[in-house]
């Protein structure tokens, strides 16, 4: 659903959900912090703290390997969450998602295992100007191996991608999509929808990079009918050093491994060996378990919340600041499409994002600067990096209300 | 943690409105340019020297570039701390200025920052540090000619410290 429609959801009750969070208790300069860098990384809440405890404490072993009692608790939970994973998106199977260790690597995979083996120089790929830095240097690195070639969708003022200059690239030689569902830099939800349609009108596979889809809207990736989609689990409740690419299956089976190793192979000698089936031929060597049923506990949680009434709060959160933001003189907001997530990307004349950053951690609110690993969004705009503000589900009005209050001490300061 | 409000009223107020030695030196003997690919911050350091091997002497001195208010009012500070001095002198305040920085200097004990003393507390502000002491690093790769510093590498104050 790349057009997710906010139907007027119940009220989330925002301070039992908060409850939840043991870290939102913290004060940060004697003030209560007020964390608004949840693009960058999201909180976890008690619930899945507990679960990767009760999973280190009871169920852990090494999976996939032995006939005893843990090996064979630790590979059923381990894929327990593999299928939460793939009823997250919605996926068909379950072999159609693969443990990464995060959206990096999910995309690095495509690049060795699908790139490498299927594009050739004079090819091309199709990126956007909005792309995260993990989705522009894989295909960089292929471009340089291989000389294939990137092609880029260009923005306009709002941030918005220029549709009809993407439909314009294709060419017999593209052979290759890769676009971010939700601008991490700016906020901009893009019609993927749409854009894999017209790819696939043309025989092209797409990726789609999730990081900053997955927590905040419902995914269905058959719906999309994208060929891979790609997440984080630390964007979304759950711990670091985890995450998930989604691939149809057709195109997992024809792809070449990326890591050699164990659990990645049926049988192995020195003259031959034979890849195991997926998802495991993307699985070598001991995974993080304890990540990957704590994702799936993350998921649990997100979804007794319901991915709708997250999303709505949150779009009332950026109703709310945005508006606030726009009334303030001498702050512009960066980033101003239509169709947006709760992310706002903001400058103050006169003052530089770091100072920004710095000046409002002493209120306890944290913010994001910096370019967002996003140069090319940053080179659009002509500035070397902006503050950004991203909510959660668990962020409120009132710290909101402290972003603006923070906001304007600054103005003060550099008066 | 400092009152880093405090820092920023006293440096803001002034250098960073009103930089001192801002521009470029055309034609000058040294240059070399500073980044902080952290915050993208860039300064270039742009030198006059005059005399030889023992008494090198900074005759003129200019900074110029995007950086954020720290960065700023340390360099234009640094460049009316060195102007007229030797480069011996320059460099010994360089070494003085980092080791504050990164909390390795005892601010009781007699020490000759002087006004540049208000950058003390940026020693508890780890991702501060850099913009603090990019300036004076860009000065040593000038007296070098060292064309390009970052201060992502060896002047890691993170990894130094
Ligand atoms: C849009 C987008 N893509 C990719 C990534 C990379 O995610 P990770 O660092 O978890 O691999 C991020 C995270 O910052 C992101 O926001």
């Amino acid at each position: 659903m790349n057009a997710p429609t906010f139907k007027p959801a119940a009220v989330l009750d925002i301070e039992r959900i908060r409850a939840d969070f043991p870290i939102l208790k913290l004060e940060v300069n004697n003030k209560p912090l007020v964390y608004l860098d949840n693009a960058a990384s999201s909180q976890m809440p008690q619930q899945v703290i507990d679960r990767l405890v009760r999973y280190q404490t009871s169920q852990h072993a090494n999976i996939h390997r032995a006939v005893h009692y843990l090996s064979e608790t630790a590979t059923h939970e381990y894929e327990v969450a593999r299928r939460t994973l793939q009823k997250f998106i919605n996926a068909k199977e379950d072999r159609e998602i693969i443990f990464t260790s995060g959206t990096t690597e999910a995309i690095n995979l495509v690049m060795h295992g699908y790139g490498r083996k299927f594009i050739k120089a004079g090819d091309e790929i199709i990126l956007t100007t909005l792309e995260h830095h993990s989705n522009i240097v894989p295909w960089q690195m292929l471009c340089e191996e291989t000389g294939a070639k990137i092609r880029v969708v260009p923005i306009n003022d709002a941030g918005e991608l220029d549709i009809a200059v993407y439909e314009s690239l294709f060419n017999e030689r593209t052979k290759f999509v890769g676009v971010v569902h939700i601008s991490n830099a700016l906020g901009t939800i893009n019609p993927v929808k749409q854009m894999i349609a017209f790819a696939h009108a043309r025989g092209v596979p797409v990726l789609v990079d999730g990081a900053q889809a997955a927590p905040h809207l419902s995914v269905d990736v058959q719906d999309l009918d994208c060929d891979f989609y790609a997440y984080s689990g630390h964007k979304l409740c759950g711990p670091t050093g985890i995450g998930m690419l989604y691939g149809k299956a057709k195109h997992l089976e024809a792809m070449q491994p990326y890591k050699g190793g164990g659990d990645m192979i049926l049988s192995v000698t020195f003259e031959k060996t034979t890849y195991n089936t997926i998802p495991f031929k993307f699985e070598a060597g001991t995974p993080p378990i304890m990540a990957a049923i704590g994702l799936g506990a993350a998921i649990d949680y997100l979804q007794t919340i319901g991915m709708d009434k997250i999303a709505a709060h949150e779009h009332s959160l950026l109703e709310y600041a945005t508006a606030q933001i726009n009334d303030m003189p001498g702050v512009r907001i960066i980033g101003t499409a239509k169709n947006k997530a709760s992310v706002i990307s903001f400058a103050i004349d006169g003052v530089h994002p770091h100072d920004i950053g710095s000046l409002l951690n002493q209120e306890g609110v944290a913010v994001r600067t910096g370019h967002h690993c996003a140069q090319p969004v940053m080179d659009r705009y002509r500035v070397p990096a902006t503050s950004r503000a991203s909510f959660a589900f668990y962020n409120t009005m009132a710290e909101v209300d402290a972003l603006i209050t923070g906001i304007r001490t600054v103005q003060q300061v550099f008066a | 943690m400092a009152d880093l409000k405090a820092l920023y009223q006293e440096v803001i107020l002034d250098h960073n409105k009103k930089p001192r030695n801002y521009g470029k030196l055309s034609p000058s003997t040294h240059h070399a340019e500073g980044h902080n690919p952290l915050c993208g911050d860039h300064i270039s350091v742009t030198l006059n020297l005059s005399g030889n091997l023992a008494d090198v002497k900074i005759e003129a001195i200019g900074f110029e570039g995007e950086a954020c208010a720290v960065c700023k009012s340390s360099a234009s500070m640094m460049t009316v701390a060195v102007k007229g001095k030797t480069r011996d002198e320059a460099e010994t305040l360089t070494q003085d200025f980092l080791a504050m920085a990164t909390g390795k200097m005892d601010m009781n004990a007699p020490n000759n920052m002087g006004r540049l003393a208000v950058f003390a507390g940026v020693k508890d502000l780890p991702t501060r540090v850099k913009c603090a002491i990019l300036p004076w690093h860009t000065l040593h790769a000038a007296f070098n000619s060292v064309l390009e510093v970052s201060t992502e590498a060896d002047a890691d104050p993170m990894h130094t410290s």
